[in-house]
């Protein structure tokens, strides 16, 4: 019989994999962060940047620089951070690597209760209708996914989601089309598109406290996660009942994302990509992923938004059509590799 | 104070009664098996001893308390658990998997392993003879390494009492040999475990005492030499047996269905 000594050291070795790779990520991301604060249409120098940076007070760097690309940017690392844990706890949850928020109809549900408000004329009449109805759409959502799939399995879940999911959308087509007039219609439209462009400290503000708490219990379900990958059963009897873990992930997942939804529009596959990326660096092991596919996610973000801004100079292209067009082909070739191996 | 008391157990899925009248005792140090034909109740009893089906009747009692009184976290460090289901979803190394076990242990969620859960996880990998398979991950392996993988995480917990549904099943004969003789050995050290076992030789020689279900109901409990007897095994199994003894241990072979007209496939009269 071997002595067990090689798994104390293959575990050293995973630690130190996922330590550099939050490093790595860690540094990334506070490099793009200072770069996004540097890029936008107003051409200002570095030095004038950092000037804004220092003095607020500043009528024309401390402006653009506070007003527009720190909040700007400072949301795009948020949504990513919670969009990556979003997925990873999704995935770990229903053991399928190709879940994401999408999946549960949480996103789009809050997609839905945002044009709910542009579409009854709410939106004109105070700046926060917008986000309220997002989070209203999403909570709705979580409702409707307790009430559908509450004591059922991981499949009665899914099935649940992909109903929310339908529904909002269909609820969705149909604002636009009994849509009055082709400007609120294309307002609908490129909402839907997914930007952070142009947001500001007060949509920040009505985020993050709703970022914070839903990140906070999906980073609460990590040990229910690792359990789960033994099954149900097993999980309940190590102290961590399935139901649990579902209902913090699941109202986590609503909170977070439907904030994100409600400030950013549909912004889609971060949670998708990053959580697959990253899971080999922590021996695929579904809890220990979430903080780092938190910080994968937020990094990711950071970099699309700042690619959006240096590649068109024209009509500005949407983040969620961007995050789409490189996501949409990473889950195709996710499924044909899955397919393979199962075949 | 037993270690797991049943009394007048009735336990139903979807109204249905799938086991009833059911009474058991497991003592500290004991081998309890737990055999009767598929369908029989065998691990609905296993199930509901493990607080994860709500008995309908009758009484559960853990370490000499009514398991419902028992928080989640001193329950999952007390009794485990080996479902028969054994899939693995992500590519977790084997020692990850094992660790998993000590899940009930662990206080704060900021803490790592304790010197105390990597012997046990180690110690639990040598008695399964899976410390070899350490950095594989659980993905690659066969059937019956999967198998002693998922006992290891089982006794990495160091419980006070294991119920393990089928442990021997899908092993090859040295390894379910192994796996009888590590509960018999576990039990000489005071653990207290039951198990779900098909194989009838291996109850005749491993286990303190069984209990023989048929159709939720308890036909026989006691020593295994009282309980398998070949009229009871032809009316319940259907099966006639021989009994062989080999150095002093009893085997039981069976030898071929009951010739019963009005059983013919000992399926209750229906013909397929």
């Amino acid at each position: 019989m071997k002595s067990p000594e090689p798994q104390c050291e293959g575990a050293a070795d995973q630690r130190s994999y996922a330590g550099a790779a939050a490093t790595l990520l860690t540094g990334l991301a506070v490099l793009l962060f200072a770069i996004s604060l540097t890029t936008g249409p107003a051409q200002l120098s570095l030095l004038a940047t950092f000037k804004g940076l220092l003095d607020p007070a500043d009528p024309v760097a401390g402006l653009i620089v506070w007003e527009i690309r720190l909040p700007r940017t400072l949301l795009a690392f948020l949504l990513g951070t919670v969009l990556g844990l979003s997925g990873a706890a999704l995935q770990g949850l229903l053991r399928n690597p190709l879940a994401e928020p999408g999946l549960l109809g949480v996103s789009p549900a809050a997609a839905f209760g945002a044009v709910a408000v542009f579409y009854s004329g709410l939106a004109g009449s105070f700046a926060l209708a917008l986000p309220l109805g997002g989070i209203v759409g999403a909570g709705v959502a979580v409702l409707l996914l307790q009430l559908l799939a509450g004591r059922g399995g991981v499949l009665t879940l899914i099935l649940a989601g992909v109903a929310v999911s339908s529904f909002a959308g269909a609820l969705t087509s149909l604002a636009l089309n009994l849509s009055p007039n082709p400007f609120a219609t294309s307002e609908i439209v490129f909402w839907l598109l997914g930007s952070v462009a142009d947001r500001s400290w007060q949509q920040v503000a009505l985020a993050l406290p709703f970022l914070v708490l839903g990140s906070g219990l999906l980073l609460s379900a990590t040990r229910g996660l690792e359990a789960l990958s033994l099954g149900e059963e097993a999980a309940a009897t190590l102290g961590h009942p399935p139901k649990r873990t579902r209902g913090m992930v699941v109202f986590g997942t609503a909170l977070a994302v439907g904030a994100a939804t409600a400030v950013a529009g549909a912004i889609g596959f971060v949670g998708l990509i990053v959580p697959h990326l990253l899971r080999p660096l922590v021996g695929h092991r579904p809890g220990r992923l979430l903080p780092l596919a938190a910080l994968g996610g937020g990094t990711l973000l950071l970099a699309a938004d700042l690619c959006v801004r240096l590649l068109s100079p024209g009509p500005e292209l949407k983040l969620g059509v961007v995050t789409a067009l490189v996501g949409a082909p990473f889950f195709l070739l996710l499924l044909l590799r899955l397919r393979r191996e199962i075949a | 104070m037993s270690p797991l008391r049943i009394e007048n157990l009735e336990v139903r899925l979807s109204r249905r009664p799938v086991i009833r009248q059911m009474s058991l005792e497991a003592s500290a140090g004991q081998v309890v098996g737990l055999i009767g034909p598929n369908g029989a109740g065998k691990t609905t009893l296993l199930r509901a001893a493990a607080g994860l089906l709500p008995p309908a009747a009758g009484q559960i009692h853990l370490f000499g308390r009514v398991l419902a009184d028992w928080s989640q976290a001193e329950r999952a460090r007390t009794l485990a658990y080996l479902p028969q289901a054994r899939g693995a979803v992500w590519q977790i190394k084997v020692a990850d998997l094992v660790q998993l076990g000590r899940l009930p242990h662990r206080a704060g969620w900021w803490q790592g392993p304790t010197a105390e859960d990597r012997t046990a996880v180690a110690e639990a990998m040598t008695a399964c003879d899976v410390a070899n398979l350490a950095e594989r991950p659980v993905t690659e392996l066969s059937g019956g390494e999967l198998a002693r993988v998922y006992l290891a995480r089982v006794l990495a917990t160091r419980p006070g009492l294991l119920l393990a549904d089928e442990p021997a099943a899908g092993l090859d004969p040295a390894h379910s040999l192994d796996v009888m003789q590590l509960f018999r050995r576990r039990a000489a050290e005071g653990l207290s475990v039951v198990v779900t076992l098909h194989d009838l030789s291996l109850a005749a020689r491993f286990c303190d005492k069984l209990v023989l279900l048929d159709r939720g109901n308890c036909a026989a409990v006691g020593a295994p030499s009282s309980v398998l007897t070949a009229e009871r095994l032809r009316s319940v199994y259907q099966v006639e047996t021989a009994q062989v003894t080999v150095a002093g241990e009893t085997h039981v072979v069976p030898l071929k269905r009951t010739a019963d007209p009005a059983v013919p496939f000992g399926n209750g009269g229906t013909v397929v």
